[in-house]
Order: structure tokens, then sequence, then C-alpha cells
């Protein structure tokens, strides 16, 4: 298998895109990485997308991009694996180089969100239709379900998990593209309205419009574009059950665990090597149960951890330095390609006032459902 | 959206709690053709009795469309007395109630009805119970 | 001897108090709770409906016939308030009890007496020697109108009960039905609300027919009053099937087991038939049980029972009425809460 590498990346603002469409935004930030890239013809396209059938009554998103991108004719197909259908395009991209089959390919990740009335419906197709959703659980019940177990094993506190949604905000404040990037606290998390007990508004991701797209070559054509690259050290993935209730443990993330180790297998490193990590944030608890998932802190401590400040600059491992989920924003087929973007631009020294210093291995987590699926990569600046 | 071949399909489940027992000794109440872990195929065909306990739940406040008239309701993931996981809506039963631990019975209710015109919809919830 | 071989009954756990209904439309209360001798009535939760009902009142009924269910060969769901106008509630209860498919099934309707004509066609079947077991249900979830006197008792719940040769915990000792065309009482299509007409309910529509049909059943059996321990008429009020007893020669003792529409309020087809059920709980070996329902438009069914002493061994296998209907765990509605769960206001369409 050949190495690969990341030569460019684009994204669009993340937030309410009123005035863009799926094709709009998808458009805005394929363009963008192929400027930032240098190129203008690409081999393969792979975009990821969670439900743009029901937000947008638009699949086929392979054939519409490469199409509004100006490349018509290239191999391209729509990826899907629920909130981690950008991770999988990604994925699926870094095979297709690594394979030797293409040299340039574009993967990238957009979702519409806004244009529905009723999104918990929707994002509800990323759980059980038969044995969850008919029996009323949503999204959010799900993560809240998890954490009353993790809450009860661990003693985890209400103001410890708030401190999750205040970190990553804290963070977003040096993100010019974050949905929401400003400071919360803890009063204004504790009396958010509830969404499901104990999980408040401020514990969840929110709703957002967005596109995200990425570059991959061949490592050793990389210099050919650009000096600004990273190289995809390890890839990991996993599936878990899709329901949550066929967890064994409901307090774990077991397809986080297997694609970390996976992933920390390929790369050849472990948790300790991470500087910092891009985790998929979409509750406050999923950032906890992740990080534990990880490595990176012991299982039932990861809360502690997060709220002495391990999690932030100057502790053990920045994680979520873009803002996370919850500030920088979800628009969900887009988030597994953004955390990539903001670890290349960690690596490549371009993160402005929130680079993490010294960062030289990073970690991007993209996960479906309530840990249906789990895709990990590993990068290393160059 | 009315669905006359869904609602007929799931009825051993929905109504009857009719599940599989893998020699493996998962159970499941989803209809399975496989073992998910080992991918063995045989398996004993049960009722479950319908009593089982909480494992973890949860209140909703904010939920789609069709449950919109029920919030604030709680659903709890429920271990059944032969083993199986069935994640079902709470009712009948006071929020101070729930409890990790808490003994609970299935009874037969209505679900949900696919808008005013559609097929009403049945299954399973569970009630707290002493 | 053919009779009923498994009983079994089922209310909601939530109530309204007439008060709360009073205040709302300011009437006095106290003159409801004398006047109609109501106290409050059950209220069907928001995921209830007259075929959950119906299949938990048959779950009871079941757990005392201890009969595998494999075995009836007819089901009969009588109620003025059947979820679907078509479709019938008798299949949803077949396929959630795994009775069937090899059985008879129809869906009954006769106003209040939906459930007694459930039980008489069930019963007959079994008397004719076409099976070996039979089931008849009553059970409601009427409506009464904002504002309107049925409001105060238009309630929730319902009975079943498994007719049967083997077995038999009360016998049928007689049966006699007793209609007219009457408009005392009606619904018609594609209105939500019932109409009735006023004091006319009363002399020429229920005592005439309840009268009309216990007169007769006392005839035919050559019976008299003081020979039966227990007494149920149909109860659309406290008042009625008091005064209605009292006329027929009963006293308030026979009657006072079975008058249970004060907590309970009318349950339209369930009435008279869980007020059996009431009687049968604490019933003895040898009790003579009488009964008579009514349902407008007009018709009275009546029954006459005696209990044998199978009745011992069964009782205590399911849940009591009068301890469903005193549970602790019943919860009171505020009147927007019982509107809403009523469905009596628009809600947006989704």
């Amino acid at each position: 298998m050949r190495e690969v590498a990341i030569i460019g990346v684009g994204m669009t603002k993340f937030g309410e895109l009123w005035d863009q469409s799926i094709r709009d935004m998808f458009a805005e930030a394929g363009l963008k990485a192929m400027e930032n890239a240098k190129v203008d013809k690409i081999d393969a396209l792979y975009v990821g997308a969670m439900s743009s059938g029901l937000y947008a009554y638009q699949e086929h998103l392979g054939s519409l991009m490469a199409d509004y991108l100006g490349q018509v004719g290239v191999p391209a197909v729509r990826v899907e694996s629920a909130c981690a259908s950008g991770g999988q395009a990604v994925r699926l991209g870094f095979m297709d180089v690594a394979s030797g089959m293409h040299d340039i390919v574009l993967v990238g990740g957009v979702e519409k969100m806004w244009d529905v009335e009723d999104g918990t419906f929707v994002l509800a197709t990323a759980a059980d239709q038969e044995y969850e959703v008919y029996n009323g659980v949503t999204f959010p019940g799900l993560y809240a379900m998890i954490a009353r177990a993790y809450m009860d094993r661990y003693g985890l506190t209400r103001e410890e998990l708030a401190q999750v949604p205040i970190k990553n905000h804290k963070h977003a404040v040096n993100n010019p593209n974050a949905q929401y990037p400003f400071e919360i606290d803890l009063k204004q998390v504790l009396n958010s309205s509830m969404v499901a007990d104990p999980l408040r508004l401020l514990d969840c991701s929110p709703i957002t419009d967005g596109a995200a797209c990425l570059i991959l070559c061949p490592l050793d054509r990389a210099k050919e574009f650009t000096d600004k690259y990273v190289k995809i050290r390890g890839v990991g993935v996993a599936s878990g059950p899709i329901a949550l209730h066929d967890h064994k443990d409901l307090t774990r993330l077991e397809a986080v665990h297997l694609a970390a180790q996976r992933a920390y297998q390929m790369a050849g490193v472990s948790p300790n090597d991470i500087d910092f990590a891009e985790v998929h944030d979409c509750f406050s608890i999923a950032e906890i149960v992740v990080a534990e998932e990880l490595g990176f802190f012991e299982y039932g401590t990861a809360g502690k951890a997060i709220a002495e400040g391990q999690a932030t600059y100057g502790g053990k491992v920045v994680i979520n330095s873009s803002g996370g989920l919850k500030a920088k924003g979800h628009p969900v087929g887009a988030t597994g390609v953004a955390q990539l973007i903001e670890a290349y631009l960690q690596l490549t020294n371009q993160a402005g006032k929130r680079q993490v210093p010294n960062a030289r291995l990073g970690l991007t987590q993209n996960m479906g459902g309530s840990g249906g699926s789990c895709v990990i990569h590993i990068l290393e600046g160059m | 959206m009315a669905n006359s071949q869904r609602y007929t399909r799931e009825i051993p489940h929905r109504y009857r709690l009719e599940a599989q027992k893998f020699p493996s000794g998962f159970v499941s109440l989803s209809r399975r053709y496989c073992d998910p872990i080992s991918g063995k195929k045989e398996f004993e065909k049960i009722n479950l009795k319908g009593t089982g306990k909480i494992l973890t739940y949860t209140i909703i406040h904010v939920t789609s469309d069709q449950f919109k008239l029920l919030t604030p309701y709680a659903v709890a993931i429920i271990e059944t007395d032969e083993g199986a996981r069935v994640t079902a809506m709470i009712t009948d039963t006071k929020f101070e109630d729930l409890k990790i631990g808490a003994r609970v019975e299935f009874v037969f209710r209505k679900i949900m009805e696919e808008g005013a015109s559609g097929i009403i919809n049945y299954g399973y919830k569970a009630k707290v119970v002493e | 001897m053919i009779g009923i071989v498994g009983y079994g009954a089922y209310v909601p756990i939530y109530r309204i108090k007439s008060s709360t209904i009073a205040n709302q439309w300011g009437d006095d209360p106290a003159s409801i709770e004398k006047g109609l001798m109501l106290l409050e009535k059950t209220v069907p939760g928001p995921d209830e409906d007259t075929i959950t009902i119906a299949i938990a009142a048959a779950k009871n009924a079941l757990k005392r016939a201890r009969i595998d269910p494999q075995k009836i060969g007819a089901v009969y769901i009588g109620s003025e308030s059947h979820p679907y106008a078509v479709k019938p509630s008798g299949t949803v209860l077949i396929d959630a009890l795994g009775i069937g498919p090899h059985v008879h099934v129809a869906d009954f309707e006769f106003a209040c007496k939906a459930g007694s004509e459930a039980m008489f066609v069930a019963y007959s079947h079994v008397k004719s020697g076409n099976m070996d077991y039979a089931m008849g249900i009553g059970a409601d979830t009427s409506q009464g109108a904002p504002g309107d006197a049925l409001e105060y008792s238009a309630s929730a719940g319902g009975s079943a009960f498994i007719f049967g040769r083997e077995n038999v915990v009360a016998e049928v000792l007689y049966t006699h039905s007793f209609t007219t065309d009457t408009a005392d009482f009606w619904r018609r299509e594609y209105q939500m609300y019932p109409r009735h007409g006023g004091r006319f309910t009363g002399e020429p529509a229920y005592f005439k027919h309840i009268l009309g049909c216990g007169r007769a059943l006392l005839e035919k059996s050559g019976m008299k009053p003081e020979d039966f321990q227990y007494a149920v008429f149909h109860m659309p009020n406290g008042r009625f099937p008091l005064k209605a007893g009292k006329e027929l020669g009963f006293k308030q003792e026979q009657m006072n087991e079975g008058w249970i529409v004060n907590i309970m309020g009318n349950t339209y087809s369930g009435s008279s038939i869980t007020g059996l059920t009431a009687i049968l709980d604490v019933a003895k070996p040898g009790d003579k049980i009488f009964m008579v329902s009514f349902g407008s438009g007009a018709g009275s069914d009546g029954f006459i029972f005696q209990v044998t002493d199978k009745i011992l061994e069964v009782q205590n296998l399911a849940p009591k009425t009068r301890e469903m209907l005193n549970t602790p765990h019943k919860v009171y509605l505020d009147y927007g809460k019982y509107v809403a769960y009523r469905k009596k206001i628009h809600f947006n369409e989704y």
C-alpha cells in the first residue's frame, strides 16, 4: 500500500446557511479544497452525507457533486454511515489512493439540516427504527441513557459533565468557521432547556448546515502541489451493534475501542503519543466515553480529568481544539471531514490562535449512531 | 405514511413478544437470521414473559412529531427475565419511581397513529411494578 | 353446565373528579355528587383505547380460565368507541393473545349493551355445541360532550368473559333480551359527541327496558328477588340502577357490591359487566347473581348466574376490580390534561 497525504482543504462556514443549498455548500467547499491543493482535475470523488434524501430530498450525491465541481466523468459515489459518513468517505478515498487505483482524490462531506422541520425524526434514522425509534427513543435519548448509566456507575456529576461543552466553546472562540464562537458558563449549561434527562440543550451538538472537503494524493507526490501536507499514518474502522440495548456494557462504546486499536496498530503509536484529538462530542457524555475508549484516560475517570483541564491546552492531550461538534457545529456528513481539516491545520501550523504547540501527531474520531460505527484517522505532521 | 406491510409483518414481536434464544445464550426480541456474534443460525422460539428490570432510562422532552403530544415521557433499556435486552417507552409510572434496577412489566398499548386517517400501531410499553 | 370459566376486568389508572368538571363549567359540585351520585370517573391514558383495554381485560380472563388461548372458537368485542370505523378491534386482540387464526371474530355495537350482547352470543355458541370456548368482551373509552351532563359519567374500562362447559365458575341459568326502537341517545356518523333526549332517557328508555327485561327474566326463571345474593344493572349514573333495582324488588345490600359507578363512571359497554366482575371477585359458591344491561336505541340483556365452588380457585389469579379502582397509583387529572388526553381539542396534524 502506498502512503497517503492530505494536500489541501476547504470548508464552508458552519451554521444556519439559509442561502445555500446542499449543492451550493459542497461546491464551495470542494472548489476551495481544489484551489488550496492547486489541482484543477481530480481522479475520484467520495461524498459523505447521512441523510440527504430526508433532509434535501436529494440522493445520488456522487453524480450531483461531480457535476457541480466541474468534474463530470470521474468515478464518484455517496458514502453513508450515519454521523460517521464523513470519516468513512475519507477512509474510502484513502484506500483508493493507497491501493494505487487513483492519485488525486477529493473526499468531502455535507449536510443540509435546516431545510426540514422535524429534524429529530431524521436523526433518529441512525438508530434502530424497529426496536428503538418505534418505541419513542430519540437520538439524544440514547446518549442520555448512556449518561445515566455512566453517572450511576462512576459517580460523574452533572457539573463535571458540563465541563465538556464549556471547554469546547472556549476553544471555538478562536475558530472563525465555528457556528458558536463564544464562551458559555456552568450556569448557562445547567439552566438550558431539558432535551432528554440528564442532557440539556447545551450538552447537545447543534443543527448545522455545512460542507468540508480534502484533497488526497500519494505521499511521494505531495511536494508537486504544496509544502503544506500531512500524512495519514493510521486508519481504524469498526462497527458496533445498531441498537444501544445490544451493547454488553451500556457505559462503553466498543466500536470506538476496536477502531482505535486498529488505528494505533497501523500507525505504530500509542495514546500517549497523540498531541491533540478531534473527537465526536455529539453529546457531552460522548466525549467522556470516547476519551476513555481512545486510551487517553482510565475507564470512569475521563469526566474528572476533563474537568481538571487535562483535555485542553497544557493538559495531557488537547481534545477538540476546533470547538468540537458542540461549538464548531455538526453538519452530520461533513463532520468527519472537518475533523481532519482541523488536524491538517494544526499539523501544518495554520491553526492561528488555537494552534496546539509542537503538534506532531493528531487523531480524529468520527462516530455513527450510538456507537454503531466508528472511523479513526491518525495523522502526522511532515 | 400508512404502512400496511410493516404493521402486519412486525406483529409477532410487537404484540406477543416473540423472541429467539440462541445456543450462545443470546436472547433477541428483534427477529434475526443469526446470532450477531457467532453468526450461528440455530435458535429456539420463545415468547418473553413480559417481566424484567431497568438497566438505564431517560426522560425525553424533545421528540419527533409523532410522539410530541406525549412529552415528557420516559424510555428505558430493560433486561427481561429471559436475558433479552429491550428498549421500551415507560407508561403509567411516576418519574420518581424510575430507578436503575426497578422491576417492570410489559403492557399492550397504542404506540402511534399514522396520522388521522392512517393505521393505528400497537406494541409493548413497560411500567414499573413493586 | 355452561357458564363463565374465566373473567377479567381492566380500568386505566387516570381519574378526574366530578368536582373538577363541575368547577370548569360552573356547576355545583355538591349537587353533582349527590344528584348523579358520581364522585370520580376513569380516564384512558394517551396510549390507551378500547382495543388496549379489551386486551388487558381479556388477559385477566385468560389468567383465570387457565386454558390454551388456541381453544377459543370465537371472540366478540362490543363497544361504542371502537378505534376504527372500519377495521375490527377483535382481530388485534386475537393476534395479541395468540388466539386463532382458526377463530370467528366480530365487533359488536349497541350503545352501552354491546358488551353484554357479545357475552350472550359467546355463551350461545358454547350452549349450542358450536365450540368449546367463546369470549365476549365489553370495553369503551366513550366521550361526553364538554359542558354536557354526560361529561360527568362517560368513562373508560372493560371486562372480558370466557364461556365454556369445563371448570365453570359461574353457571348461566337463564338469559332474556328485551329490545325496541327508542331514540333516547344516538350519535350520527362523523359527529364527535353523542346527543340524547334529556329526561326521555329515564322512564321511557332506561327504566322501560331494564324493568321489561328484568321482570320477564324473573318470570322465566320462576325466581324472586330474595333468591339472589347480588344484583347489578347498567349504571349510567349512580341513581338510576339503584332505583331500577328497587322497583324490581331488590334491596340496597344486594346491589352494593356491583355498584361501582360512583368511582368508575359509566364505562358504557363495560358498565354492568364490570359491576359483575366486582361481584365475582367476592362471590361465594352457591351465590346467585342477577344482571341486566341497557343500551340506548334501545335494549336490555339479562342474565342469571349461579356461582360454583370453582370460583374460589380463580378469584385471586388476576387483579380484582375494586382493587384496580382503588389503586394507590391512580393519577388525578386537571381539566386541561383531561381534554388533552381525550382529544377534545384540535391538535396540529403533521
